[in-house]
């Protein structure tokens, strides 16, 4: 862990002296490859709600997680590679709510940047929080200490290097990851009895949860009916809800991960970014997810496997520290030094990603439009730093927020359903018709902003109280489970943002056309790839993808 | 010029894996008793110490470095962007 830390610190100061203008600090120059974008551009996502978030929903509601990654991330990743890139590379613009100013206006920028900024905080608090927990039950480090050194490690790493040492870490922690999961992998299911060993242990685990032998380890057979699988969502909401709405909204406009195919060194490599980071992502579901199963199934067995997974206050299972006790369980001393490592590089990637798409978004859209405009590009790079420094000491108090909520997941849903699945409709009208207009766009993520925290005040999930759960405006509909409710407000943010864009822009008064040049499908010449060798070419790469994804959700169906 | 990626990497690879490795010849035994009686620490040691040794070849043999603003084509276009627009000041003295 020790030598992890040391190179971590290495390249922050390796990369310091070629940090010498803001565009070197905030896109590192444009000058990236893209496999090293393309796997920054998975591990910047790969924070706690990733890892810890993912592997207690494996226990909980078995292989149906996988839908986050299989009809979820992956067509979104192939979307936004394929159609969204060009606007946002060609475009010029540093950051996704300059490209939202560029497209429509200032006040829609305005309201996207400022959203933006604090939700990154929030998640990188959420990160912070979880580290200082997993060293805290893990280890016995005291809870304080472990949220300080965390800081301060990623501090001075991005305050150094700035986005180029964040997504070189980012690398490196990538492969980290994968080395310190694959033998946890491996040696859970053998010692389960293989895929098939696994699945007769599931299948105790959903009768005696009263379902249907199969609801744990098969993910589409159990979802025409909420009440037949343990996510208590039908395939409608789960496509329309999870894979269309919250997927593509946070795929494609969430700039934390577009700021990385934002620094790809050509347009092709920007293209590529998310399609190669697709490839290893659809196979994350058996590196975070599998393990989670495993964990549940022995909880089950308790008796003869010795594993059991602890019992929250209220006599629910703490599915949260599924993949930390399995750690525990299965490796010897040595081998769980670069578990934990790994575990701890992953909430470190998540937090430095958010950093740094913060410090770029109060840099650029912020303080530069809103406070201090046509200033020397030394003074922007030095308020980069400033804003790190900010962005972390108020990501520690996010942190200590967080103490008081005790499902992480569960409530990140519920912030990306208020903010992004309106975005979505926004990017989606302004990207491919041209007619939308600048009032339009700002109405329209506004309502649907609105309609999500109406939906969400009227429903409740099965079970809970009024409160953080819904229902503060009264109580109309009850959904079977709590991410029922998500999805269906993800929906309905949606739909009202995009009628109402619609509406408004019709009867405001359109752009010029030759001012959108760029910035519109329809008015903007398509990227050539002729000269490419063909597996460079992203529409290859798109169709490989899409293809091992659909084989993927058969085999496991 | 630049720093390649993949040096670091291979390198921290290269180093844990041995270290590992090293370390299982002195471990007690017992403690495998958790990992199904296999010695993870033997075996996954030589795992990364092979991916990190190859990393760090590859790393050496071609660069794939990131440049600085000035030097990427990208880059400079960005550059000339923000000056065009007036969002920021000519910075060529300052830095020299």
């Amino acid at each position: 862990m020790l030598i992890y830390f040391v190179f971590v610190l290495g390249i922050g100061f390796a990369l310091k002296r070629y940090m010498k203008t803001s565009t070197d600090f905030f896109l590192s120059g444009r000058s990236i490859p893209a496999w090293i974008t393309g796997l920054a551009f998975i591990s910047a996502n790969l924070g706690a709600q990733e890892v810890i978030g993912m592997g207690a929903s494996g226990a909980k509601y078995g292989i149906a997680t996988s839908h986050f990654y299989w009809i979820g991330a992956i067509p979104a990743m192939v979307f936004v590679g394929i159609f969204m890139m060009p606007f946002y590379y060609g475009s010029k613009a540093r950051s996704v709510p300059e490209y939202l100013k560029l497209r429509f206006d200032e006040k829609t920028r305005g309201f996207n940047a400022i959203s933006f900024a604090a939700m990154t905080v929030f998640s990188s608090g959420v990160s912070l929080y979880a580290v200082g927990l997993l060293l805290g039950s893990l280890l016995g480090w005291d809870f304080n200490f472990s949220i300080l050194v965390a800081a301060v490690i990623v501090l001075v790493y991005v305050f150094l290097g700035g986005l180029t040492s964040a997504i070189y870490n980012e690398v490196l922690q990538f492969f980290l990851i994968v080395f310190g999961f694959l033998p946890l992998v491996f040696l859970g299911l053998r010692d389960a009895g293989g895929w098939s060993g696994l699945q007769v242990r599931l299948a105790t685990v959903a009768t005696s949860n009263g379902f249907a032998p199969g609801a744990w380890s098969e993910s589409w057979r159990f979802m025409g009916d909420p009440s037949s699988n343990p996510m208590g969502v039908e395939w409608f909401g789960l496509a329309m809800g999870l894979g269309f709405v919250l997927s593509f909204g946070y795929w494609c406009t969430d700039f934390l991960v577009v700021q990385r195919a934002m620094a790809a060194d050509s347009m092709s490599a920007a293209r590529r970014t998310p399609l190669i980071a697709a490839i290893p992502k659809m196979f994350f579901p058996f590196l975070v997810i599998l393990p989670g199963m495993i964990a549940i199934a022995l909880t089950h067995q308790a008796g003869q496997s010795g594993f059991a997974l602890p019992a929250k206050p209220d006599g629910s299972l703490n599915y949260d520290m599924a993949i930390p006790l399995m750690l525990g369980h299965y490796f010897p001393t040595g081998m769980l030094g670069v578990g934990l490592t790994a575990l701890i590089a992953s909430f470190m990637s998540g937090m430095a990603g958010n950093v740094t798409a913060f410090n770029t978004v109060w840099t650029y859209d912020i303080y530069q439009s809103y406070i201090k405009r046509g200033a020397s590009d030394q003074h922007y790079l030095w308020m980069g730093r400033m804003a790190t420094v900010f962005g972390i000491i108020a990501s520690v108090a996010a942190a200590y927020v967080a103490t008081r909520f005790n499902n992480i997941m569960d409530m990140l849903q519920l912030v990306f359903a208020f903010v992004n699945a309106p975005l979505f409709a926004t990017f989606l009208l302004g990207m491919f018709w041209k007619r939308s207009t600048g009032h339009g766009a700002f109405l329209g993520l506004l309502s649907g902003t609105l309609a999500a925290a109406i939906h969400h005040g009227l429903t409740l999930p099965k079970g809970a109280f009024v409160g953080i759960k819904g229902g503060w405006f009264g109580h109309l509909h009850t959904y079977p489970s709590e991410m029922a409710q998500n999805f269906w407000t993800a929906i309905f943010a949606w739909t009202t943002c995009f009628i109402v864009t619609i509406v408004i822009s019709l009867l405001t008064k359109p752009r010029e056309q030759e001012e959108l040049r760029g910035l519109v499908y329809s008015l903007t010449e398509k990227p050539s790839e002729q000269h490419l060798l063909w597996y460079k070419r992203p529409v290859t790469l798109a169709a490989v993808v899409l293809f091992l994804t659909l084989l993927l959700n058969i085999i496991f169906w | 010029m630049g720093l390649d990626i993949r040096t670091p990497i291979g390198l921290m690879f290269a180093i844990v894996g041995a270290l590992m490795t090293i370390a299982s010849f002195f471990l007690n035994t017992e403690i495998y008793h958790r990992s199904l009686g296999i010695n993870v620490n033997f075996w996954w040691g030589i795992v990364m110490f092979i991916f990190g040794i190859t990393m760090f070849f590859f790393g050496k043999r071609d660069s794939s470095t990131v440049k600085p603003t000035a030097e990427s084509a990208e880059g400079l276009k960005i550059e000339a962007e923000e000056h065009r627009s007036g969002v920021e000041v000519d910075t060529k003295n300052e830095n020299e």
